[in-house]
């Protein structure tokens, strides 16, 4: 069972996210991203960008790692062949660019349970490595109980 | 560069409908998908693995289905800065069949208009045979 009683708890001991152009590049092209602003430095550069620019969802490859400090410990209850992903948002600052060195701190925002179903909904807050923030993303889980 | 988003500005009307373009999913975009984002979860691969949790089959992760309708729009606005925000909720799985594609439908549409802060709602519909698969699927951009 979910254990309700971690809301309100934080986690920053995932290791700092370096994003590469490869990766960005692997990214766009799995979800249609097309704009050279994903795939050619200069085209980046020339629209003003230090370097190419990561499509609009790219930011859950490193909230989901840092998530899993939190999901994946055993004491948070989460089983997580009964999870399903409920609903997830981005708010940016500014887009994340290749040679982003990003750190995050995981919020547990809110756990409850209602019929057998625990949701459990966190926030993501990303900053960079001189500490501005970035990018916040929601993400709600919901967990189906051993009965359901 | 003059991206087809340009047109969208303070005088925009709201109801305007932006772009409707459709996208199409197959088991190989699944599988790129998972090793592009890490998200190894079976359902998204293994036939036998899904049906065994009651699914009806493989299904889409709801993060490449709403990756993609997230590029459709951004590629439309032309730089990606515009995105303030986006989100939705994950209300109907995607089968994706095995062999075949599956046919994502990505419509938007201006939902709200704030001149002050220089910004507009779009309301996305992502369907799959004309049935809606995100929920409340929304994006504050800035106007050009």
């Amino acid at each position: 069972m979910v254990d309700l009683s971690r809301v309100g708890a934080v986690f920053t001991g995932t290791a700092p996210y370096v994003i590469s152009r490869a990766k960005i590049a692997e990214f766009a092209d799995t979800v249609g991203a097309t704009s050279p602003l994903h795939h050619v430095p200069e085209a980046a550069v020339e629209a003003g960008y230090r370097d190419v620019v990561a499509p609009p969802t790219f930011a859950v490859v490193i909230a989901q790692r840092a998530e899993s400090e939190y999901i994946a410990d055993p004491a948070s209850g989460i089983d997580f062949s009964r999870v399903v992903h409920g609903s997830e948002s981005f708010t940016y600052v500014r887009p994340l660019v290749a040679g982003d060195v990003l750190s995050t701190t995981v919020h547990v925002d809110s756990l409850t349970e209602r019929a057998g179903i625990s949701m459990v909904t966190t926030r993501t807050e990303i900053t960079d490595d001189g500490g501005a923030a970035v990018a916040t993303v929601v993400s709600t889980l919901a967990v189906r109980g051993e009965a359901g | 560069m003059s991206a087809p988003g340009s047109s969208l500005t303070s005088g925009t009307e709201i109801g305007t409908e932006l772009f409707e373009q459709t996208r199409t999913v197959d088991r190989a975009r699944l599988v790129r998908y998972a090793g592009a984002s890490g998200d190894f979860n079976p359902i998204h691969w293994n036939e036998r693995f899904a049906t065994e949790v009651g699914l009806p089959g493989v299904i889409a992760h709801g993060m490449l289905t709403m990756g993609l309708a997230g590029a459709v729009l951004t590629d439309w606005l032309g730089d990606p800065a515009r995105l303030v925000s986006y989100g939705c909720r994950f209300t109907r799985p995607v089968v994706v069949p095995d062999p075949g594609e599956v046919e994502v439908s990505v419509r938007a549409v201006v939902g709200a208009l704030d001149v002050e802060a220089g910004t507009a709602r779009v309301d996305l519909t992502v369907s799959v045979e004309g049935r809606t698969v995100l929920g409340k699927a929304q994006a504050l951009v800035r106007l050009a």
